[in-house]
């Protein structure tokens, strides 16, 4: 017989066959010829427009939305994979409600944006439907890059690189490429397996060779990759996770909310998938939200995410978290967990209120306590960067890069949420991606040109 | 207030009149308009027997803005494909069950008198209103020497219309044909004719897309394209100045004209009847809406006088004409500037483009140090392009300069009196001031 909402502990089938289909179906689904024609008329082509400074890829904005007013929406989507290659899967993950649409004019003037994103949506998909890539790679340069990690910047380096002519190794600790895209969305943001789908249309361009299962410090150093590439990428990502740090030893007891949503990404049939009937998430940023909402389309009953600071502070954006809201997430702000016990099967976390200093920002912790029950608890309080063996120059605790993405050690470049620049968006990561390998062209294709 | 019409003794309960088209094509059509609020109809243009025929194929085509809102429409449709008397005998009944309405009849017959003295006695017949001579279409008709190769004609109108002078009781409206160079001519040979009134503008000769596929113009019969008339919104500006060149014309002056041309709302109608026109006739905007915008016309038109406490439509004819005046005219001591208010500019910048690339490099694109937009008074001409593609209604204004105001570009104060170009000492016929 199957479970239900109610049905106390953590348990697969909560739900109907429908109601998961229903729940992790496209969030967003693309739009039809009709409505993106509607959407583009509004765009007003403004000057040095904001939208374009606001995205950190720098897309031609009014210009990719012009092509599609004209009916050209493949040559709008070349527009946009010439600045972003990943542009498909930024369409459905960007928030764009802080980058680009908050900078355009009409969310000024009336409150509501062009819909870029959706707009990026349509001209990306209608392309990667036709199966044929847009680039067309140079002639090989016989020099070969290394690029660590397979996500969002490591394959935004790979395909600039191969662009230029390159022999690209992309080598990726897990059985499957794509990073966060793959590994760390919520299912319902990248439906019909689009992350998969996006590495294997990218690759076309030819000169990428994905390594999958090769992990850097298991199964190579940095120094064997310095002597046997001309240059390397690392965009090996952030795949360690903050931990509570309160004495109770049942702190260690509470999952790592990155797992969840990497496991339930990778499942094929959602009700086989457990969960609690009570959840509480820790944390205040994008997986924080995504553990959330993703806990209730499963059928957890109640969802309570815990945040020691305002919702000001809260790394989601007022989208992501009204999304929540909707879909029943409760969402406590200035509490910060102290003590962790078990009481009949339940977990009981005591929360302690907490304030913020507006003068220095400094966290303090109230007197008043409170206690919420659970069976599942997800950490989703930060990411850090894994122990590696070669040491770069690091800056709160990520690698240091200068604007061209070059880290202290010559030779190596990197980029992406293992890195001490910008915003931890798989935008950025694309970004920097992209820009290292404009600089690794640069600086190989000057050396070469030295007198030996 | 009333917006009670009369048209060369033709009574209506409002100046809209429904132009001769599809929509005024049957008895069904036409009740229903009248049952709308509709205050007349010009029907659909007959001819003689055997009625013509149409292709079976798409007989219109369009020009779209955003939202496929439609800017403007052509036509490859002939008159009536109806037989005479079918036509004929819906008319009488029609004028019988709306007596307080409107009934005139368009007519299109070859250019030989007794083809019009066969067909006048049997629209007489009917006790319609008045007739309205169909010079002005451009496409089909016009190959077989009628519709607009009359009107293009001024000497073939005034023939034509004292042929129908002479062989009826009824009032008699030239329609014209915006497809001929000066306007004038063929109005003032109607009057010559007999006519009573002019109703203007019939559609514009057009091709309104070529299909980038087959090659061929829109709308494709079978692969093949023929040039339509063009009407719709995007037609009235060169209706209002056709309308308003008639109004003011020596020899035309004060003659009754029905106005024709993108009337789809009170404005467009409040506009052409100041610009001259005593009533308007309404086509591609019931063939987008359908008859319910009546409605809104009238609603429109009335609130507008009751503000304005004009108190009928006869106030309003020919009010703008005083103001219509031709360049060499025009105060040239008039300087104004523009003015970007800075709480309503959203940082578009499109003021910034056009006025950079296009005009007269006279607004920055930093304030301060920051992204904002405001002019440059010193090379600010006052052309009006930043406000013609600012997307914020009133966000940019033009200032006029007071008298004894400094003219940042020109460095000249601004004088109070009036100085046109007939006076001015660049003007090599100017005309010398007395001394």
């Amino acid at each position: 017989m199957s479970n239900s909402i109610l049905s106390p502990g953590i348990l697969s089938s909560r739900l109907k066959e429908e109601e998961y289909e229903k729940n992790f179906s496209d969030a967003y689904p693309g739009y039809s010829n009709y409505e993106a024609q509607v959407e583009a008329d509004r765009c007003y082509f403004c000057y040095d427009a904001p939208c374009i400074t606001a995205c950190p890829t720098e897309i031609n904005i009014p210009l990719f939305i012009r092509q599609i007013s004209t009916g050209m929406e493949n040559e709008a989507a070349k527009t946009i994979f010439n600045q972003n290659i990943l542009g498909g899967m930024c369409a459905r993950v960007c928030p764009t409600e802080t980058l680009c649409e908050e900078a355009c004019v009409r969310e000024a003037s009336e409150g509501k944006p062009v819909k870029i994103g959706r707009l990026q949506r349509f001209a990306t998909d209608s392309l990667m439907e036709k199966d044929t890539h847009p680039f067309t790679r140079s002639e090989t340069l016989n020099m070969k890059v290394v690029v660590v990690g397979s996500g969002p910047a490591g394959l935004s380096c790979a395909h600039r690189l191969a662009l230029h002519g390159y022999d690209v190794d992309v080598m990726e600790s897990s059985e499957k490429a794509g990073g966060l895209n793959e590994f760390g969305i919520a299912t319902y943001k990248s439906v019909d397996d689009f992350a998969a789908r996006e590495v294997e249309w990218l690759v076309k361009i030819g000169g990428i060779t994905l390594k999958v299962g090769k992990q850097l410090g298991v199964d190579f150093s940095i120094d064997e990759l310095l002597s046997s590439y001309d240059a390397v990428f690392i965009g090996c990502g952030l795949s360690d996770t903050n931990k509570l740090n309160f004495e109770s030893e049942l702190s260690k007891s509470t999952e790592d909310a990155v797992d969840f949503i990497s496991d339930l990404r990778q499942v094929d049939d959602f009700s086989s998938m457990p969960i609690g009937r009570n959840i509480i998430v820790i944390g205040g940023g994008m997986t924080a939200i995504d553990a959330a909402v993703q806990s209730r389309l499963l059928g957890a009953e109640t969802v309570t995410i815990v945040y020691r600071r305002g919702l000001d502070a809260m790394g989601a954006s007022s989208k992501e978290r009204d999304n929540a809201t909707s879909k029943g997430v409760k969402i406590i702000c200035n509490a910060m967990p102290i003590d962790l016990q078990s009481k009949e099967g339940l977990s009981e976390l005591t929360l302690a209120y907490s304030e913020t200093d507006p003068k220095n920002g400094k966290l303090r912790k109230l007197d008043q306590t409170f206690t919420l029950q659970a069976d599942q608890i997800f950490c989703a309080i930060g990411q850090k960067l894994s122990a590696m063996e070669t040491t770069f120059k690091a800056n709160r605790g990520k690698i240091e890069v200068d604007d061209k993405g070059r880290t202290s050690i010559k030779g190596i470049w990197a980029g992406g949420d293992c890195v001490d620049l910008g915003e931890d968006l798989t935008v950025s990561a694309v970004a920097q991606g992209r820009d290292a390998a404009e600089n690794i062209h640069e600086t190989l294709m000057s050396k070469k040109g030295d007198p030996k | 207030m009333s917006l009670h019409s009369e048209f060369l003794g033709i009574k209506s309960p409002n100046p809209f009149w429904l132009a001769s088209a599809p929509p005024t094509d049957k008895d069904y059509n036409v009740r229903r308009a009248f049952d709308a609020g509709w205050g007349g109809v010009v029907w659909k243009t007959l001819g003689l027997d055997p009625n013509i025929v149409n292709v079976n194929g798409p007989r219109y085509g369009a020009v779209w803005g955003p939202d496929r809102r439609l800017l403007g429409m052509n036509n490859i449709e002939l008159i009536t494909d109806r037989p005479l008397q079918t036509n004929l005998d819906e008319i009488k009944l029609i004028k019988k069950d709306y007596p307080d309405r409107a009934v005139v009849v368009s007519l299109m017959v070859p250019c030989e008198e007794d083809c019009w003295k066969s067909i006048l006695p049997k629209v007489d017949e009917t006790e319609a209103d008045g007739l309205e001579l169909n010079f002005g279409c451009p496409h089909g008709m016009s190959e077989r020497g009628m519709g607009s190769a009359v009107g293009q004609v001024p000497d073939y109108i005034e023939m034509v219309t004292r042929w129908v002078k002479a062989n009826t009781r009824m009032p008699v409206i030239v329609k014209l044909t915006p497809n001929i160079t000066d306007i004038r001519y063929p109005a003032r040979a109607a009057f010559k004719g007999g006519g009573d009134a002019v109703s203007l503008i019939n559609t514009v000769a057009s091709i309104v897309s070529v299909n980038l596929d087959t090659f061929s113009p829109e709308p494709s019969i079978d692969g093949k394209g023929s040039h339509g008339g063009y009407c719709g919104p995007a037609v009235k500006p060169i209706a209002l100045n056709l309308v308003s060149q008639i109004a003011r014309d020596t020899e035309t002056k004060g003659k009754k004209i029905s106005g024709i041309g993108g009337v789809t709302n009170w404005r467009d109608a409040a506009e052409f009847l100041a610009l001259g026109a005593s009533n308007v006739q309404v086509c591609t905007a019931v063939m987008t809406y359908g008859f319910g915008i009546i409605d809104e016309l009238t609603s429109g038109l009335s609130s507008w006088m009751k503000e304005k406490e004009i108190n009928s439509i006869d106030e309003i004819i020919g009010r703008a004409i005083p103001n219509v005046t031709d360049w060499q005219y025009l105060n040239l001591n008039h300087v104004t500037k523009a003015e970007i208010n800075q709480d309503l500019c959203i940082k578009c910048g499109r003021c910034y483009a056009v006025c950079e690339d296009t005009s007269h490099q006279a607004i920055t694109n930093t304030i301060a140090g920051k992204r904002g937009f405001e002019v440059i008074d010193e090379e600010c001409v006052a052309c009006n392009m930043c406000i013609n593609v600012c997307p914020v209604e009133e966000c940019i204004t033009m200032r006029p300069l007071e008298p004894g105001e400094i003219d940042a570009r020109t460095g000249k104060i601004v004088q109070k009196e009036y100085a046109n170009w007939t006076t001015h000492p660049n003007n090599p016929s100017a005309v010398k001031v007395a001394e």
